[in-house]
């Protein structure tokens, strides 16, 4: 039992999940699983109590019991307590103010990084301002590398996204060549098959590789099939750069997406085991989204944001080269509007970094959500000024295949310009050995870049 | 200014023509140029627009009786849109006058339609031209048709708790899908065999983008009456019943990866 008493009125919370749920700033997921502050002033109450918490609390006391979810015993058993040994004594407050002290520098908050808990990342966001999200984020540093280097200080990497309602080869091809034209894709050029079907994602990942050998691009292809269906193609012989997939913060939620711990092991085995990256080995690539245990029936009562940072201990298990939440994606009825999927986006990029993860984010909505091309642009911008380290590259931001908008392969230039950040090194020097970068870091091709011409005429 | 340099327009020309995908748009510095922004803005102002519209429940129910059908108006328990959009339970049930209403008629049927708005009720105006063309080809083969029910604020598994109520076979539910930018009024149809509350969409078939420039009303109806067929012949609908029309492998219907919810629930 917690409590907070404010001016005579007395909020109690039964246990440290409904406390967590009741702290979290309001959105429709945690109303709709019926676990929501009752009243502003409750959910400030939540936030009054959840501030004086000791941190080991969270040590002590699992949201999720260890003999049930395995996510739980991973996060217990991989706990460093000489990490954490800092902020031993402190409270939940207490870290926050630490974290925004200049105590906490990039050199230590990544020292600091294995000996917090998604628990306690999240506890510290929720009576978190967006400002404090973003200044926190902005310290923390995650450099990953496979082809090209990831998540540099001044850097801001995209993920290429030519999907098509079909997979014709020849549209997808032309979605990626207009992102590189763009300046795009250093991330990775990434598919989201309409068919997770082996063949059909095989003869994807050869598109992608012969494209990506034939104009040598310091970059790497991932097509985001199940990864049963990776696992088997790398069995096959594929050319699998980085093994995707989707992610949850419980076992049940993970169960939905037809994966565990163990498989997740094999698959990261298996791609270490191909050896193909030339400057790092980083090969996972996961992605997230608030919500997804609720919609798993898989929540066990927690707050959706809490169980999307415990998403990022799993993780974390796998060294990832990149991880993103795709974070409107998910529907009105988890995250209503422009203002929680904003909220949202920089909650999962503050507790990615500061749990240690090359964090990414699909800034994007549905037509049924309350948002707009708007939101994205506040949203993009905010991520990064926080130093987010790859963000999407969608052909006018428009999704044809998934049916929902993200951002632009322009919305990525625009935001390079306005903030003065550059795509991975390696990456830069390719887009200004091709012509397509000018001597101001600017991405304005004059013409064509030889190597591209035999391209469009044969596609 | 336009920054795509004629050079490289004039040799976009044969991908362009591979997707529909905004490729190639013309640039002002880092942005994309004014027009290409302006219809982008459209497309979304159509989608939303399509989302918040209120299914016309009387012209509907107008249109249907006047070919004779008996037809029944129904509404879920999801009493306005913003209720619809953030309580998806609400949506699956019947308020309380449409569950009497529909209890107190007469049942056992081989097979229900329910027409929905879900989250385009301009998609239903594709309903009736499929119906007259569906129709026919379930006549021939002498099935039993239940009323026709209109549900206002519906999402697909309120055909569960109607078929349920009827004592149904089989029920279909043609319903407004999540509009796309550029597809504001795609309608699916959703069949469920021996339908009762609780249903899984895993249980369901679905043909998705009904629609002149999707999935032609005639095409709709011929694969429709086929799914409907084999349901009633194997008694399942769901992951085991494939759409072997020779038209299936075309099919440009829900893509199946791990990153999509359901496009009407």
């Amino acid at each position: 039992m917690y409590a907070t008493t404010i001016r005579g009125t007395r909020y109690a919370f039964q246990d440290l999940k409904s406390l967590m749920a009741k702290a979290a700033p309001l959105r429709s997921g945690d109303c709709l699983a019926g676990i929501a502050a009752a009243s502003a002033a409750e959910r400030v109450a939540a936030q009054m109590a959840l501030a004086d918490l000791p941190l080991s609390t969270f040590l002590n006391e699992p949201l999720i019991p260890y003999e049930e979810d395995e996510v739980t015993r991973l996060i217990i058993d991989s706990h460093d307590a000489e990490a954490f040994a800092p902020i031993a004594s402190l409270t939940v407050g207490g870290l926050r103010d630490w974290l925004l002290s200049d105590s906490a520098t990039s050199a230590t908050l990544t020292a600091l990084a294995p000996g917090l808990t998604p628990e306690m990342a999240a506890a510290v966001s929720k009576i978190s301002r967006n400002q404090d999200l973003i200044a926190i984020a902005a310290k923390c540093r995650v450099v990953t590398r496979f082809r090209d280097t990831i998540g540099l200080p001044g850097c801001l990497s995209s993920r290429i996204q030519p999907n098509h309602p079909t997979d014709d080869p020849k549209g997808i091809l032309a979605s990626a060549i207009d992102g590189l034209l763009l300046g795009a894709g250093d991330a990775v050029i990434g598919i989201n098959p309409a068919l997770d079907s082996p063949q059909r994602c095989y003869d994807l990942l050869r598109l992608i590789d012969d494209l990506r050998a034939k104009l040598d691009i310091p970059t790497q292809s991932c097509v985001l099939a199940h990864v049963t269906t990776t696992l088997r193609l790398i069995k096959q012989g594929a050319p699998v750069d980085l093994v995707f997939q989707s992610i949850g913060g419980t076992e049940g939620a993970n169960r939905s997406f037809g994966i565990d711990l163990a498989l997740l092991r094999e698959a990261h085995a298996a791609a270490l085991s191909l050896r193909r990256g030339t400057i790092g080995d980083n090969v996972m690539y996961f992605e997230t989204g608030q919500g997804s245990a609720l919609s798993a029936n898989a929540h066990h009562g927690c707050d959706q944001q809490t169980l999307e940072a415990r998403a990022y201990a799993v993780a974390r298990a796998f060294k990832p080269l990149l991880v993103n939440t795709v974070v409107g994606f998910i529907g009105p009825e988890y995250l209503f509007d422009g203002k929680q999927i904003i909220r949202a986006g920089l909650e999962d990029h503050f507790c990615g970094k500061l749990l240690g993860l090359p964090m990414g984010c699909d800034a994007c909505y549905t037509n049924h959500a309350e948002a707009d091309q708007d939101d994205m642009d506040v949203l993009l911008t905010l991520l990064g000024v926080a130093g987010v380290a790859y963000v999407m590259g969608v052909p006018g931001a428009d999704d044809i295949m998934l049916n929902y908008q993200s951002t632009s392969y322009h919305d990525v230039l625009a935001v390079r310009q306005t903030l003065n950040l550059s795509p991975a090194p390696e990456f830069a020097e390719w887009l200004k050995a091709m012509g397509l970068m000018n001597d101001r870091g600017l991405v304005r091709p004059e013409a064509l870049p030889a190597p591209f011409a035999p391209l469009l005429t044969k596609a | 200014m336009a920054a795509t340099p004629a050079e490289i327009d004039r040799q976009w020309a044969s991908l362009r023509a591979a997707t529909h995908a905004r490729i190639g748009l013309p640039r002002a510095g880092s942005a994309i140029a004014t027009q290409a922004n302006l219809a982008f803005q459209l497309a979304h102002a159509e989608a939303r627009d399509a989302v918040n519209d209120a299914l016309d429940a009387l012209a509907l129910v107008d249109g249907l009786q006047s070919r004779g059908l008996r037809t029944v108006p129904l509404h879920s328990a999801a009493r306005d849109r913003r209720a619809y959009l953030l309580r998806p339970d609400l949506g699956r049930r019947l308020d309380d006058a449409s569950h009497d209403r529909l209890a107190s008629l007469s049942s056992d049927y081989d097979i229900v339609f329910v027409i929905a708005d879900g989250l385009s009720a301009r998609a239903t105006s594709h309903a009736l031209p499929l119906l007259d063309e569906a129709l026919p080809l379930l006549h021939r083969d002498a099935w039993k048709i239940g009323p026709i029910c209109v549900a206002e604020q519906g999402r697909v598994a309120i055909g569960d708790e109607i078929g349920q109520l009827l004592a149904a076979k089989l029920v279909v539910v043609l319903i407004g899908e999540r509009p796309g930018l550029s597809s504001p009024d795609s309608l699916g149809a959703y069949l469920t065999f021996a339908p009762r509350i609780g249903r899984t969409d895993a249980e369901r078939n679905c043909l998705s983008n009904i629609r002149p420039a999707g999935m032609p009303y005639s095409q709709a109806a011929q694969r429709l009456a086929f799914l409907c067929t084999e349901a009633r012949r194997r008694k399942l609908t769901g992951i085991e019943l494939k759409d072997e029309t020779p038209r299936a492998q075309y099919d440009h219907s829900l893509p199946e990866t791990c990153r999509l919810p359901p496009r009407s629930e």
